[in-house]
């Protein structure tokens, strides 16, 4: 067996992400309130809900890009030493979210550099690592559109002549090459064609389990939901109504809100 | 006796908000245990509650209160206000659950949905292809099949392939919600075999068998379920 099979295998005691009592209001039940939730390693951890009701707010304010007007955020890096998010330095902040973390927009666009080719773009964390070997880095752009289903001879074109879906899979590869402990996603399926959808859950699901990876990830799609989601956060104007094991909630749900969240999507 | 399982005055109710707030009281004192090597068997009418139980004991639905405790690595585990995580662990390796029904993931292969199990638990990928090959081949899906994602097979194969899924690890319990109903004389043996191969090997069965002949083959003892609260159709009706 294998150590990172081993490390799955054994329940980890300890989280990756304490998040406590967080709010940022922009109004009154706008934004997002007394949020708290621990988050462990290989964890894949789903906020759902309807537009307005706070998901994107949160996945700001856990990814560094928002500060909280209260509550706090520690995340314990991989030397095992806890951080309190937001008392940190703004460069130790970008530091994390380009090594240890991930961030995967909805959109491609706003995840990559539509200037340059597919293999910067992947190369571009590493080389932030201070990996300069033009092989080393050529390599891993290759590797890496392999492992995310794009033909490598590709590497030297630039994103904005792939498809959405391949932009989406090229943005993720882009995330994962600096092997992140925890990846932030805001409905990455969101912009994508059914057909396309499919594929690239069905690729994410693998990548996840694989790497071990701790997720957030914000969807309105409660297919997307049950399918990479361990447990689930279901929020409503600004507030987490309702929290679980993600089949428990969609086929069990307790609050008003999730029943009729549940109840009210169309079965094809 | 080797207790596996352990339920204790377990009530379940469904609140539908929904609709007025009505609360059905679906179980109320369920108390049973099943050791290793035995199989129980739920028994009552339709709308009993036999699958809720089922699903209640996977975690799937929320207990309302009462206790479900399982042998777990070795440990007493209480599943009732467990953490996710603790019910994840415990459905990866402990607790096994079987129904008629097969969720398709698209493009996963059948050979791929069928290891999965295994995978998760860490055996090497060779010995869990060899392994679902073998209950493939006895459950009748012709290799044709096998690198094709199920979604387009017909309900008997997807059953077959769902069931060779539930199989393909030693499960310590495992919960079986008519895995034989609707198939053929030939497949349901294999099923039947399958299940007392479990039994054989340590495993504590708890069952939904509506065909008599399943019953016999594999019952050990039965737990009555009658009096309905609320039929199925009713509950249905009003969900």
């Amino acid at each position: 067996m294998n150590q990172a099979l081993k490390n799955q295998l054994s329940v980890s005691t300890e989280p990756l992400l304490r998040v406590r009592d967080l709010s940022l209001l922009y109004g009154l039940e706008k934004g997002c309130q007394d949020v708290s939730f621990d988050l462990y390693p290989g964890e894949v951890l789903g906020i759902v809900g309807e537009s307005g009701s706070g998901k994107s707010t949160l996945l700001s304010l856990l990814s560094g890009r928002l500060p909280p007007q209260r509550g706090n955020i520690g995340y314990r890096d991989k030397q095992g030493q806890w951080l309190d998010l937001y008392s940190a330095s703004e460069a130790e902040r970008r530091t994390l979210l380009r090594t240890e973390w991930g961030f995967v927009e909805q959109n491609p666009r706003d995840g990559l550099r539509m200037g340059v080719s597919a293999g910067a773009n992947i190369g571009e964390r590493l080389m932030a690592q201070g990996v300069r070997n033009y092989q080393q880095l050529r390599g891993a752009g290759l590797d890496w559109l392999s492992q995310v289903e794009i033909d490598p001879q590709r590497i030297d074109d630039l994103p904005r002549t792939f498809s959405g879906g391949m932009q989406q899979r090229l943005q993720i590869a882009r995330n994962l090459v600096s092997s992140p402990r925890l990846v932030f996603m805001d409905e990455p399926t969101g912009g994508l064609d059914v057909s396309v959808q499919a594929r690239l859950l069905d690729l994410l699901r693998g990548l996840v389990r694989e790497l071990d990876l701790a997720v957030v990830i914000v969807t309105h799609d409660l297919a997307v939901a049950r399918l990479l989601a361990d447990r689930l956060m279901v929020m409503r104007r600004s507030r987490v109504v309702e929290t679980g094991l993600t089949d428990q909630i969609l086929d069990d749900p307790q609050h008003p809100y999730s029943q009729l969240l549940v109840s009210s999507v169309l079965q094809p | 006796m080797n207790t596996l399982i352990e339920v204790r005055d377990l009530s379940k109710t469904f609140t539908l908000h929904q609709q007025n707030g009505v609360v059905l009281n679906v179980l109320r004192g369920v108390d049973f245990s099943v050791a290793a090597g035995e199989c129980l068997v739920l028994h009552g009418q339709s709308g009993a509650g036999k699958s809720t139980l089922l699903r209640t004991l996977y975690g799937n639905y929320l207990p309302a209160g009462g206790s479900i405790r399982v042998q777990h690595d070795g440990e007493w585990l209480e599943l009732v206000g467990a953490e996710p995580r603790d019910i994840l662990q415990v459905r990866q390796r402990t607790l096994g659950y079987v129904s008629q029904f097969l969720r398709v993931i698209p493009r996963v292969a059948c050979l791929d949905v069928v290891m999965e199990p295994a995978l998760a638990r860490g055996w090497a990928k060779e010995q869990a292809q060899a392994r679902a090959e073998l209950l493939l081949t006895r459950l009748n899906i012709p290799q044709r099949l096998w690198q094709l994602a199920p979604g387009t097979f017909s309900g008997g194969e997807q059953q077959r392939v769902n069931i060779a899924r539930g199989f393909m690890v030693a499960w310590p319990v495992m919960l079986l919600d008519e895995p034989t109903a609707s198939l053929d004389d030939n497949n349901r043996q294999v099923v039947l075999e399958l299940m007392n191969e479990a039994k054989a090997a340590g495993a504590a069965l708890i069952g939904i068998f509506h065909d008599r002949i399943a019953r016999a083959a594999v019952a050990d003892r039965h737990l009555d379920m009658t009096p309905a609260a609320v039929t199925e159709k009713e509950y249905a009706d009003v969900r």
